[in-house]
């Protein structure tokens, strides 16, 4: 499903040339250095087979793990509804994260991504404790979300939107953003990435529209795009494909296998099994705030823990959940 | 009806010294609201912070440091410094007391904090009690700092001006307002053509967007409102130099009021905006001021509809008027951009 061809341009777009002037001006663009050799750095065949001696149970240590999260818990007054024991996510795989409407998976997602604070827990990404790492510091960290409610800028342009997202932007800096020249030149750098980037992902002819008037599966197209602009070595993404339509998910799942075979690790929610069968490298399984399952994606429809989850415990086979699903 | 004077009124609002005052706040009510969707309801503040920074610095807080320091600060020094702290230091005193404990919370927090900062400021300012008074001069307000100003002109207190619409002293300032008004003006264009800028517009737009792309929300916010309030503060120090006088009641809750009627007739978000919105509100203001109170004079206006003294209430009884219109037919204001605003209900 996924060319050969489109990964390479997908890598060039995402990997900046070295040029004469790509030098790390600023620790921030350091940081996007960093990411480019670390996604370089990940072979994601050696990742996935890697996955094939993990156990089969909630909260199984993974062999190289970019993300961890140890008993994180969080309450709405007296709803619990993340209480997540012990988390790894493997580098340079796509893990899917389900569960039943209500069972924690957006909450968590905030939690791993410091856009809420956890009552209690710690997490690791990539060897730094972001404990108490502000949500925008995660992005300077290699570690990029989307949102389950899609958050277009919609009175900018959908070039403006893009070119947003580059971290280490020099003209940022209210003092050198007066002098132009200051930072003209990265401008240029960062805009050709994200021409490149709308490029590959069909959005090109949209360039200069305001991102308000794109449609709802569009607008999921252009946050993911607009994330990468981050050059992440990990994306998180809620729900990509709720409200796409049929047409688009296809491309859509092209462009998230896409990112793992380029090295970046992808953690997503989804609702959609077969998209979750499809592309998922691992299934990590939420019910009522808990990681009640993890495994490949065929072991999943098995799992008698899950079943239960999804259609309540007077169901008792697996076909029942594969029909409901 | 002497259509002369008429004709003069109108163009000294259109260019001339209220106009410079409100255009300048409204620039930086453009970089709060406009750009960064900060509601501030408080730009008065900042405008006494630039009228009592250099008006306090010269009348009172200087010559006070004189004698008990035994310093020797001539006034032309202490005008100097009375810009800096009232164009920098006490607006980013002001800034950081509104910003700090609600920037980071919902929109709506800011703006009740700026309304409580801005009266809280000016019923303190005229104050009678004897240890305020003596620093703020109470409801008299503060003089005799303007001087190092107008000795500066090179224009003659006894002429006229620019087809007799200043005075000397007036031109002279309306000089330098422009020029000042002319280099902010460029300066927020560079800002918000900057990757700075969009930064300010992401924010607007969303700010956990912003924040997930790695933008220290709270950070960009307080730039932007202490530099808006910088803005504001240049404003209100002009106003004060040209009435030579820093009162409390020039910065009441309705100046507040008029920067947002410029900033919203111009149409917010737009560079322009505050420039041509502040100039046609002054300019119609004094305009239906000198007409009504000509028509009366001349009796075209009866006594039955408005006397002399009601002329002042029926201008702004025109201008709401005006404003109502706009809101009905050209929300957007003139420079503004239908489509986008549409963009905010889909
Ligand atoms: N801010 C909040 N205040 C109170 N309760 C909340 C809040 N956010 C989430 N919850 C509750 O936490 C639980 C988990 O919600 P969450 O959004 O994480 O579910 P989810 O797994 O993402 O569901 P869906 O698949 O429908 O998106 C729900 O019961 C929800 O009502
Ligand atoms: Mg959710």
């Amino acid at each position: 499903m996924t060319g050969n061809d489109f990964d390479d341009e997908l890598k060039d777009a995402l990997i900046p040339d070295a040029g004469p002037h790509a030098g790390p001006a600023t620790h921030s663009s350091d940081m996007s250095v960093i990411t480019s050799d670390k996604i370089a750095g990940v072979d994601p065949q050696a990742a996935r087979a890697a996955l094939a001696d993990v156990p089969w149970e909630p909260g199984a240590k993974k062999p190289d793990p970019i993300l961890v999260a140890d008993h994180v818990v969080r309450r709405f007054g007296g709803l619990t509804a993340v209480d997540a024991d012990h988390v790894e996510i493997q580098r340079g795989v796509i893990t899917a994260l389900i569960g039943p409407n209500g069972a924690g998976k957006t909450t968590f997602f905030n939690l791993l991504t410091n856009f809420d604070t956890p009552d209690e827990g710690t997490r690791v990404f990539d060897g730094h404790n972001i404990d108490k790492v502000p949500a925008h510091k995660i992005a300077n960290y290699g570690m990029v979300r989307t949102f389950q409610l899609t958050k277009a800028l919609s009175k900018m342009t959908v070039i403006e939107n893009m070119k947003l997202g580059a971290t280490g932007q020099k003209g940022e800096s209210l003092w050198r953003s007066v002098l132009p020249f200051m930072w003209k030149n990265q401008e240029r750098e960062i805009e050709a990435r994200a021409d490149a980037l709308l490029d590959r992902f069909k959005l090109s002819h949209m360039r200069d529209e305001f991102a308000g008037t794109m449609s709802g599966g569009q607008r999921k197209l252009l946050e993911m795009a607009r994330a990468l602009m981050v050059e992440p070595s990990m994306v998180m993404l809620d729900e990509p494909m709720a409200g796409v339509n049929p047409a688009l998910t296809q491309s859509l799942l092209g462009h998230v296998t896409g990112l793992r075979d380029a090295g970046m690790t992808v953690l997503f929610v989804e609702h959609d099994m077969d998209m979750v069968q499809e592309i998922s490298d691992w299934v990590i399984v939420m019910a009522e705030g808990r990681i009640i399952a993890e495994g490949p994606p065929a072991s999943i429809g098995q799992n008698q823990a899950v079943v239960d989850a999804y259609l309540g415990t007077h169901h008792h086979s697996a076909l029942d959940l594969e029909a409901e699903l | 009806m002497d259509w002369g004077s008429i004709i003069e009124s109108l163009f000294r609002g259109l260019i001339g010294e209220s106009f410079i005052v409100f255009a300048l706040a409204a620039i930086g009510l453009n970089l709060h609201f406009g750009y960064t969707g900060l509601l501030n309801f408080g730009q008065a503040v900042f405008m006494a912070a630039g009228a009592y920074g250099l008006a306090m610095m010269v009348a009172t807080i200087g010559p006070a440091a004189n004698r008990n320091f035994g310093w020797d600060l001539s006034e032309s020094t202490l005008f100097w410094l009375g810009i800096f702290v009232g164009v920098v230091v006490f607006p980013v005193v002001f800034a950081l007391i509104m910003g700090i404990p609600t920037l980071r919370l919902r929109a709506d927090y800011l703006a009740i904090v700026t309304i409580a900062v801005a009266e809280i400021f000016r019923i303190v300012v005229r104050s009678p009690t004897p240890s305020i008074k003596k620093w703020t001069n109470s409801s008299d307000g503060l003089t005799g700092f303007s001087g190092t100003f107008y000795d500066m002109s090179p224009f003659s207190t006894q002429d006229r001006y620019l087809f007799n619409l200043f005075t000397g002293n007036q031109m002279f300032l309306v000089i330098v307002g422009w020029g000042v008004l002319a280099i902010g003006a460029t300066i927020c264009w560079l800002l918000i053509r900057s990757p700075w800028g969009r930064v300010l517009k992401a924010i607007r737009e969303d700010e956990d967007a912003a924040r997930s792309l790695g933008k220290n929300a709270y950070s960009y916010k307080m730039q932007a409102l202490i530099l808006g309030g910088v803005f504001g503060a240049v404003g209100g120090m002009i106003r004060a130099i040209g009435f030579s006088v820093a009162q409390p009641d020039n910065f009441i809750t309705d100046v507040t009021f008029f920067v947002w009627v410029a900033l919203i007739l111009g149409g917010a978000g737009k560079v322009l905006a505050p420039i041509v919105g502040a100039s046609l509100v002054y300019g119609l203001l004094n305009f239906s001021d000198t007409f009504l109170r000509e028509g009366v004079a001349a009796e075209v206006i009866p006594e039955s509809i408005m006397t002399g003294t009601q002329v002042g209430q029926v201008r702004f009884m025109l201008m709401g008027l005006g404003l109502a219109l706009l809101a009905a037919f050209r929300p957007q204001g003139i420079f503004g951009n239908k489509e986008e605003m549409a963009l905010d209900d889909r």
